[in-house]
């Protein structure tokens, strides 16, 4: 175990460098220039934007900048936002907890959901039970998450006038009441983000309950005299989760992708609303980083999913 | 090839049934599909729509009209007005030719990269490694913050060379579609590594087939159906993600009424004129769930393993 851990460690960071390196060449061979919005003031004269220019090391070819960029992220220094003047480490610590307290309580909800529901669609399959929870599934997941984000306001903020749909980033949990405040207005978003995981999630694990339940071994387990739900629950159910696993690894960009497009919906401060909102003023620094930020958090997850992968199934040990 | 598989799949004991080619068989098994069959028919009928639907349909897409902004559905104007007066439903049918143009053609380009790297991975056994190790980096790729700086960077110069609304085409169909290749290059690379060792593979290389014939009369159209299916529901996703471009801001300007487009705009008015979102929001949810039924439905027609549950 502990050396496939490892060997999956090696992998990633290769990975890593790589979309780190793709990513720096696009930004250095775009056409935009990073002191766009920085520099553009006219008052400033031209040798004075130069030595601009010379202090940022904007003027040293690219690969160089590249390696002193990767080198001073992992050291945690993050370059300064061209917007808001503060380290831009300080500006993803801020946000950060936000979009991981968002994105991780809906895949709980979503997991929560999706195991019983595929659990019973499988076994009650083609039965009214079946049909209702797959056609929830289908409607799930081909319902785009901002679509679903703008319903929920018009449900449940406008017209019943439950939950408000500003998110307000100045609260903190100190008692029982704001934990309330801080669970009310985190339903929504949760909700639109687990909803939709949840609905992928059921199909995958459906599918492979399907491909499971016809099997000998299942033949076997039943024959031996096992409660049905013993075969189902520690077998049947056991070995589909592996496949579902892998499933779940490949789909965490997409997951993250909803989280940008959740936060910018409901307003909730994580380093989503930070990318969008660097992008349309221009701020490279963030931008860079944040994109990095979220391809860390990809391969990061992947390499949860990976060891999770290793734990269900003992096959991947000793091969 | 086909001859054989349709023999195969007729089976020698039905000396009933005539002969049927494997499209036909495959179509056969699609009709018996209620959910595809009507998912295929939504489809449809929404694509007749937004092709023909501004010709009937006559109202100006963009026709100004400030006594009349932010009306709820009536009969002159039966999706409402926006806030500036203009028709609704004249811009959710022209928006959906957009909408589905870029799905459609961001596909094709990624079903027809996927399909040359992987079967360039899947042939040449040299290149397989690096390929396979380019797809997984692709993969791990955190895709909507790439899209979104891809657009950022490069939105500007593209609209000064192509054009406002032509730049901005390219650039989102282009991006979708370099973002999207790599599962099928996985498709398409396992099942050239199990179709290359086959006999008939072997028999054409005796009777000296080039490479490029074995590739595209041999391999290729044995390894084209699960590429089927993955791109018709690669279209669905396509106009999701086109949408949520435009809905974040960073897709197609105002003028240019996409779905998600339109949603953007509305965001504004959910409390007092909630229709504006819903109608651009129901059309991208019925497409891409017809689509998507449409895929399944092809999925088991084509999938001779599924078929036979």
């Amino acid at each position: 175990m502990g050396r496939y851990i490892i060997r999956r460690l090696i992998v990633a960071i290769p990975t890593l460098i790589a979309i780190s390196f793709i990513m720096y060449a696009i930004l250095a061979l775009s056409p935009i220039d990073p002191l766009s919005q920085f520099g553009a003031d006219p008052r400033i004269p031209p040798s004075v934007r130069e030595q601009i220019r010379h202090s940022l090391g904007l003027d040293q070819p690219w690969p160089i900048r590249y390696v002193k960029w990767v080198t001073a992220f992992v050291h945690g220094d993050l370059g300064w936002s061209f917007m808001s003047h503060v380290p831009v480490a300080e500006l993803i610590r801020e946000r950060l907890p936000n979009t991981l307290w968002v994105v991780g309580i809906a895949y709980i909800v979503s997991v929560v959901i999706a195991i019983p529901a595929g659990l019973l669609s499988s076994v009650r399959r083609n039965g009214i039970t079946d049909h209702v929870i797959s056609t929830l599934a289908y409607f799930g997941f081909s319902m785009p998450t901002f679509f679903t984000g703008v319903l929920f306001i018009i449900i449940f903020s406008i017209k019943l006038g439950w939950f408000s749909f500003l998110y307000n980033s100045n609260l903190h949990v100190t008692s029982l009441q704001t934990f309330w405040e801080q669970v009310q207005q985190s339903i929504m978003p949760i909700a639109v983000l687990g909803l939709f995981d949840a609905a992928i999630l059921t199909r995958f694990v459906r599918s492979e309950m399907l491909e499971h339940l016809p099997l000998d071994y299942v033949r076997t387990a039943r024959a031996k005299g096992l409660w049905e739900r013993a075969v189902i629950l520690g077998h049947v159910l056991r070995n589909s989760l592996i496949p579902v696993v892998t499933l779940i690894a490949l789909g965490i960009p997409t997951v993250f992708g909803g989280a940008i497009v959740t936060e910018q919906i409901f307003h909730v401060p994580g380093i989503g609303q930070l990318l969008i909102e660097s992008i349309l003023t221009g701020d490279t620094p963030v931008v860079a980083d944040v994109v990095m930020i979220f391809a860390v958090l990809v391969v990061g997850f992947n390499l949860i999913a990976d060891v999770l992968y290793a734990v269900l199934d003992p096959r991947i040990t000793y091969s | 090839m086909a001859a054989i598989q349709a023999e195969i799949a007729v089976g020698g004991g039905e000396a009933l049934r005539p002969a049927r080619s494997l499209w036909r068989d495959a179509w056969y098994t699609f009709t018996r599909d209620k959910l595809a069959v009507a998912g295929l028919a939504v489809t449809i009928v929404i694509v007749i729509l937004v092709l023909g639907g501004p010709y009937v349909w006559t109202k100006s897409k963009d026709a100004l009209d400030y006594g009349i902004a932010l009306q709820p559905p009536t009969l002159a104007h039966p999706f409402g007005t926006d806030d500036l007066g203009r028709d609704m439903l004249a811009r959710v049918l022209f928006g959906g030719r957009i909408s589905i143009a870029v799905g459609v053609v961001s596909i094709v380009i990624a079903m027809t990269l996927g399909t040359a790297i992987g079967a360039f991975a899947g042939y040449f056994g040299k290149l397989d490694n690096l390929l396979m190790r380019v797809t997984d980096i692709f993969l791990s790729l955190p895709t909507l913050p790439v899209l979104l700086v891809l657009i950022y960077l490069f939105r500007d110069t593209l609209q000064r060379t192509l054009g406002e609304v032509e730049g901005i085409f390219v650039m989102i169909v282009a991006v979708i579609g370099v973002l999207n290749w790599m599962p099928v290059a996985r498709l398409v690379r396992a099942s050239f590594l199990s179709l290359k060792q086959k006999e008939f593979v072997e028999a054409a290389r005796c009777i000296g087939a080039t490479d490029a014939r074995i590739i595209f009369q041999h391999l290729l159209p044995n390894a084209l159906s699960p590429v089927l299916v993955a791109a018709t529901i690669g279209v669905g996703g396509a106009i999701i993600t086109e949408s949520t471009l435009s809905f974040l801001g960073l897709g197609f300007p105002s003028d240019v009424p996409t779905w998600g487009r339109l949603l953007y705009d509305a965001q504004n008015y959910l409390d007092i004129a909630p229709y504006t979102s819903i109608f651009p929001g129901l059309a991208i949810f019925l497409i891409v769930l017809s689509i998507n039924y449409v895929g399944d439905g092809l999925r088991d027609a084509l999938d001779p393993r599924h078929r036979q549950r």
